[in-house]
């Protein structure tokens, strides 16, 4: 799954860095992820998934490392 | 740290429910009085900060254990209110300060900051901000300059083309990317004291409105200890804390002016009243519609600060998106509000509101009331609003 997270961060993040060159833990905001591609990252990640983000987990913390958005998409895989 | 040789005030922290009674009282007897004068000569209201120390009104955010008077936001807003009914840059200066003091009281987590915070509330210090930058298009989230790291110690240059208040103020809390090797958004705030040649002034404020904050524009020079740098990410700080207290004391500001402005129609309709006896005066019932608005402006404003207040503790209900796109929206609201309360109480006061130098003179509320749509553009708020609700699904 991370393999395919990677892929929509690549695509819509707009990075300065190249994703594959940070680890599942490293910080995206750091790493140049502003709030406006994070709406795009997570709209992208909802087509992949085929799933829906909830109120609860539309926040910075959810999108800051890719294990973040892979823990995400497991608590919304669960609930559904 | 450098101290500061003012003697700290005899007076004890007042409760947060006085808060309001005071800054009304000084209002009306210190910063109203002097408001034509602020606006005109685009001068600091000395006068109102005077009084606000001495009654240790700046440090009241501040905890009781660090010597302020531990005062709830909602009380904080009113007190703004109460200042904005009378002198709109004394009210938003006092806001803005409001802002960074909520910013040190809730992420200043060095033993420097803790320090510096007890020293605000010993001597009553202002405190200012510099957010924007020269060349970020008026985007707050986004730095060229950096913290320059060296050891324990950092040095800081900052173009910024308004610091409201600067040459007035003791401290600046300034934004500027995390390191010299840090993207634009990841950003770093560092609470810099104003020293001999922090500042240097590059431009000066001549605007519309809001004349007495004094929102020149300066070239920051700062050398200091990483203590003095934030451990929280300024996008944290920024969506916790300083977006909401932001959003909700500027309303207050605006809901000031708005309510001023109703008291001059009000005057002005009970005068005609009192002419024609046992008949309603025309403008009566633009009058009551007009205070149909200013009350849905009010239920708005305690409202959006209430439900912070509830939750600023919590940092997860804070970050959530259907909250910014809540404080987004209080800000355009508000800042739309202003301008259509103070254009309809002109149209009740009729040529006496126009007039500049009568008791129920518009012009300078209603030059101020322009301000509130551009300091932070709506369009902007907007944008962000409207790229969140791509994915927000609209449950709160």
């Amino acid at each position: 799954m991370n393999d395919q997270i990677r892929e929509v961060v690549a695509a819509y993040g707009r990075l300065p860095v190249d994703v594959s060159g940070l680890n599942d833990d490293d910080d995206l905001y750091r790493a140049g992820l502003t709030s406006h591609a994070s709406v795009n990252v997570m709209l992208a990640l909802e087509d992949a998934f085929d799933i829906e983000f909830p109120e609860r987990l539309l926040r910075r913390q959810t999108f800051e490392s890719i294990s973040a958005i892979s823990e995400a998409i497991d608590q919304i895989r669960q609930v559904a | 740290m450098s101290t500061v040789s003012s003697s700290p005030s005899p007076n004890p922290p007042p409760s947060s429910d006085q808060l309001a009674e005071i800054a009304g009282r000084i209002a009306s007897t210190v910063a109203g009085p002097a408001a034509a004068d602020v606006d005109k000569h685009s001068r600091f209201p000395n006068e109102t900060f005077d009084a606000l120390r001495a009654e240790r009104m700046l440090s009241v955010l501040i905890p009781r254990e660090q010597g302020g008077a531990g005062a709830r936001i909602t009380d904080v807003a009113l007190a703004v209110e109460a200042l904005g009914e009378h002198c709109a840059s004394s009210a938003m200066i006092y806001a803005m300060h409001q802002i960074q003091v909520a910013s040190i009281v809730r992420h200043g987590h060095t033993d420097w900051l803790r320090e510096y915070t007890e020293q605000v509330a010993a001597s009553e210090l202002l405190l200012a901000s510099a957010t924007t930058e020269e060349g970020i298009g008026g985007d707050v989230r986004s730095s060229i300059c950096a913290v320059e790291h060296d050891g324990d110690k950092f040095h800081l240059f900052k173009k910024a083309p308004v610091i409201s208040y600067g040459l007035y103020s003791d401290a600046i809390l300034a934004t500027a990317r995390r390191t010299v090797d840090s993207p634009p958004n990841d950003q770093s705030m560092v609470l810099v004291p104003r020293l001999e040649g922090t500042l240097e002034r590059k431009s000066e404020w001549d605007a519309l409105g809001f004349r007495g904050t004094c929102s020149d524009g300066f070239w920051l020079n700062a050398d200091g200890v990483v203590a003095q740098v934030f451990a929280d990410s300024y996008g944290d700080i920024s969506a916790q804390t300083m977006l909401p207290t932001s959003h909700i004391t500027w309303a207050s500001v605006w809901l000031g002016i708005s309510t001023g402005a109703v008291d001059k129609a009000r005057q002005v309709v009970r005068k005609d009243a009192r002419k024609a006896v046992g008949s309603t005066p025309p403008a009566a019932v633009r009058l009551a519609d007009l205070v149909a608005t200013l009350e849905q402006f009010r239920s708005l404003v305690h409202g959006a600060a209430a439900d912070y207040e509830a939750i600023c503790d919590d940092p997860e209900a804070l970050s959530a998106m259907g909250f910014a796109i809540r404080m987004n929206s209080l800000k355009v609201s508000a800042s739309n509000l202003v301008v259509d309360i103070v254009g309809r109480a002109m149209s009740i006061c009729g040529i006496a509101g126009y007039l500049q130098r009568t008791p129920v003179s518009l012009g300078r509320s209603l030059r101020d009331a322009y301000g509130a749509a551009l300091m932070v553009n709506n369009d902007r708020l907007l944008d962000a609003s409207a790229q969140m609700l791509l994915v927000h699904k609209g449950d709160r």
